[in-house]
């Protein structure tokens, strides 16, 4: 039992070493380092050593002093072994096998003779490489979207590799790349466009949502539970179809190439699932409260202004977030309706970029982080009542 | 009394969704019918126009004391494929200006010259010329004579509101060679990208359900490929898969795994070689697909997470006190906690993937192997610009969904309203 736990502590724990490294040094390759062999077989031999004396010296010293020496002598054995490499490469070697140490702490022969033991290490080092996947996945693209865009179309030339931002130049010479995109592409334009749109949506949504939302939580009248499940139907229909009806009926009324026929389709696109979120929780405000205040002598208009609103704003916040995304990130119908650069989206702006090969990808990054930069900070900042407006606007409808 | 309350309840709940239910129906249910109208039409994008009468004035002057002028009108009709009927033009002249030998179709009455062109046919062209000159023999001021926009109208049929109609357009859909292809790319695309997000999201939701440090960043991270905007990320990922000098195909050359760099976007197939079998496998396809997974996992993510976090904690405490591994838990507990959900999630995220259009246009735009039914529809109503087919592809989608949503229904919609 505690042999074959050893074994796969040993084997887990050194794979993941490996693999930590690796990616450091994939990730350093692209800082302009020219390595070009990964060394697996010298990383997993001196990874399984190094764990095999972390669990044969276990908790006998002071952990602090151990992790430290383990890992500086390890780094050095490395940095002695492989190419030679800059400072910092090191330095985050040191940290890996630092973090590496402390993961390890707690296995000692202790912990490796309980029961069950083997496939909780295997749990414990698959969620390692769990967490250490869905960053890289994630955060690798984010990444080279934001380091392209500060570099120049000839050092992008003559090393693709090389992702570095060049610090020595001066500050106008390092953000070229967004003052070319603001100067000469316009997109100062473009972003008040997007957030008009933006903004715009929401409010109207809100104002044709919310009372609609109130009558379908609360009044009752003929055809309510056809129009309930008809909301979600309704949202289930994509904007791929209504497409070249919305294209001709616009273009015949003079709407295309407008902001205004834009503001309309998100509306009415977004209504749904607005109605949806908005009168479940109407539905869960109590009673009593209203029926206090038809007492008091208030209408409905009073009772959804005065009551409703002010006890709901939880839910009209994570619907206005929700809508916000979704009329800032829209693609197709921007696509559709605006030819004119004078209107363009945000996004409509950057796929207009794109038609143009010539467009150097640096510009093309910078007006892209642009367009992702404020509605991640946004997502952020108001992280908890996006995220619910996420989970009912996406699977619901 | 309480009838007299009711019907009042009635009202206000009639006054209070009429807005949302007229834009909706406005906006989205009459398109969908629409469609219909349009699919069984020959329309051609260049049809849609409706043709206008257009002039563009020119001014020249003759005498040297500008008290004499020409008018020149470059008359047309704006569409080359239609007539206009009864053309009907009007355009002010400034006080004590008067036109000298007008044209026999127009007429001068209180400073304003009206004219009627009758009929103008398709691609109809013509300079008019009016001679004007000032009573006084004052100069004129042509600035303002030609800020003065003329006037005018005429009669056109417009296309889509005529009644001939035509299958030619369905026909053309289902009996093209390629429609079978269509419509298999567009299952494997949404099937295995459904899958894939939901795989990917029990796995996220699985890890996340954990305590380790850090949890709340990963949580916040996870979502970020959903929140970006799709044009930015996938023109990212065209970046990093590009083949001449994109980074994923640097960095596989540079550490040697492959020796040439491959087009992940633009090959339609790759051939592997499996112990003697050859195997095509859908490259540029598999590419999207991996995309659309990366992206939407999220979405998945997060419900999932959300039912995991309901599975009550004594079940895992008893399964302690059993003795069983991490991995009996979420095979014997987690997982048949969250099959209902997940074969909701499963219906669900399929309806979405099959109508998804951003994401595999910005990428391929629909070449090498990756052409679904969505972009089908714009490359028939836009590219080809032949917008009735577009419409008929649109039908084809809107019946395929409503047959997925009757299946949803009967299957699972009970279950759907109960969480």
């Amino acid at each position: 039992m505690k042999f074959k736990s050893l074994i796969i502590t040993v084997f887990a724990s050194s794979i993941f070493l490996t693999t930590i490294i690796c990616i450091w040094k994939i990730i350093s390759t692209l800082q302009g380092l020219s390595f070009t062999s990964l060394n697996l077989n010298l990383n997993l031999l001196l990874s399984l050593g190094l764990t095999l004396i972390c669990i044969f010296i276990g908790n006998k010293f002071n952990h602090i002093l151990k992790i430290l020496i383990l890992s500086s002598s390890f780094t050095i054995l490395y940095t002695f072994l492989n190419e030679s490499s800059p400072l910092w490469f090191s330095g985050g070697i040191f940290l890996l096998i630092l973090f590496f140490t402390n993961v390890l702490r707690k296995y000692d022969f202790k912990y490796l003779n309980q029961d069950f033991i083997s496939e909780i290490i295997v749990f414990e080092f698959l969620s390692l490489f769990a967490i250490i996947f869905f960053a890289l996945v994630i955060l690798f693209p984010f990444y080279i979207m934001f380091v392209t865009s500060f570099k120049t179309q000839t050092a992008l030339l003559i090393n693709p590799l090389d992702l570095s931002i060049d610090f020595s130049k001066n500050i106008i010479e390092i953000f070229k790349s967004y003052f070319v995109i603001f100067k000469t592409y316009d997109f100062g334009r473009y972003i008040l466009t997007s957030s008009y749109v933006s903004i715009g949506t929401v409010l109207i949504t809100l104002l044709f949502a919310i009372p609609a939302a109130y009558a379908v939580a609360r009044l009752n009248f003929f055809g309510k539970t056809f129009l309930s499940t008809s909301i979600l139907i309704i949202y289930m229909f994509p904007a791929i179809v209504l497409v070249i009806p919305l294209y001709t009926v616009f273009s015949q009324l003079g709407l295309r190439n407008s902001v205004e026929g834009l503001l309309i389709v998100y509306t009415a696109t977004t209504l749904p699932v607005a109605i949806y979120m908005l009168q479940g929780y109407f539905k869960s405000i109590p009673k009593e409260i209203e029926e206090a205040g038809l007492i008091d002598g208030q209408n409905w208009y009073g009772i959804i202004i005065r009551i409703i609103i002010p006890l709901s704003l939880p839910a009209i916040a994570s619907v206005s977030l929700y809508v916000f995304m979704i009329a800032w990130n829209e693609f197709l119908f921007s696509l559709m309706f605006l030819d004119n650069p004078k209107t363009f989206t945000l996004s409509r702006a950057i796929n207009h970029l794109t038609g143009d090969a010539e467009t150097p990808r640096q510009y093309l990054m910078a007006g892209s982080v642009v367009v992702t930069l404020p509605i991640l900070l946004i997502f952020i900042y108001f992280e908890k009542y996006l995220v619910s407006g996420l989970t009912a606007g996406s699977v619901k409808g | 009394m309480s009838t007299s309350l009711s019907k009042i309840e009635k009202r206000t709940a009639y006054t209070l969704l009429l807005p949302a239910v007229c834009l909706v129906f406005a906006i989205i249910l009459f398109p969908i019918f629409a469609n219909v109208w349009i699919s069984f039409k020959e329309v051609g994008l260049k049809d849609i126009r409706i043709p206008e009468p257009r002039a563009k004035k020119i001014i020249k002057n003759i005498k040297d004391n500008n008290s004499e002028l020409i008018i020149i009108y470059k008359l047309r009709n704006s569409s080359l494929v239609q007539d206009i009927r009864e053309v009907r033009f009007s355009d002010k002249l400034p006080k004590n200006i008067e036109p000298i030998n007008l044209d026999k179709r127009c007429e001068f009455k209180s400073s304003k010259v009206k004219c009627f062109f009758g009929n103008w046919d398709a691609g109809y062209r013509e300079n008019f010329e009016i001679f004007v000159k000032d009573l006084n023999n004052n100069a004129i001021d042509s600035q303002y004579i030609k800020s003065n926009k003329p006037d005018l109208n005429g009669k056109s049929n417009n296309i889509l509101l005529s009644t001939d109609f035509t299958l030619k357009n369905f026909k053309n859909v289902f009996m093209n060679n390629n429609f079978l292809e269509l419509l298999m790319t567009t299952f494997y695309f949404t099937f295995f990208g459904t899958l894939g997000a939901i795989l990917l999201g029990i796995f996220a939701a699985q890890l996340v359900n954990q305590k380790f440090y850090g949890r709340t960043f990963m949580r916040s991270i996870l979502l970020f490929p959903y929140v970006g905007p799709v044009v930015a990320l996938a023109y990212t990922w065209t970046l990093l898969l590009d083949p001449n000098s994109g980074i994923i195909n640097s960095l596989l050359v540079n550490y040697g795994v492959i020796e040439k760099p491959i087009n992940l976007l633009g090959q339609k197939y790759l051939i592997i070689n499996i112990l003697g079998f050859e195997l095509k496998l859908r490259l540029a396809l598999t590419t999207v697909i991996f995309f659309e997974i990366w992206r939407y996992f999220p979405l998945a993510f997060l419900f999932i997470l959300a039912r995991l976090q309901a599975i009550p904690k004594d079940l895992y405490e008893a399964a302690d006190v059993d003795g069983a591994g991490p991995f009996r838990k979420f095979f014997y507990i987690t997982l048949p906690q969250i099959t209902s959900i997940l074969s909701i999630l499963f219906m669900i995220r399929f309806i979405w993937n099959f109508n998804k259009f951003e994401d595999i246009f910005l990428l391929t735009g629909g070449a090498s192997g990756t052409l679904t039914l969505p972009i089908s529809v714009y490359q028939q109503g836009f590219a080809v610009s032949n917008i009735g087919m577009g419409s008929a592809v649109s039908i084809v989608i809107v019946l395929l969904l409503i047959t997925f949503m009757i299946i949803y229904f009967k299957l699972i919609g009970k279950k759907a309203n109960e969480i």
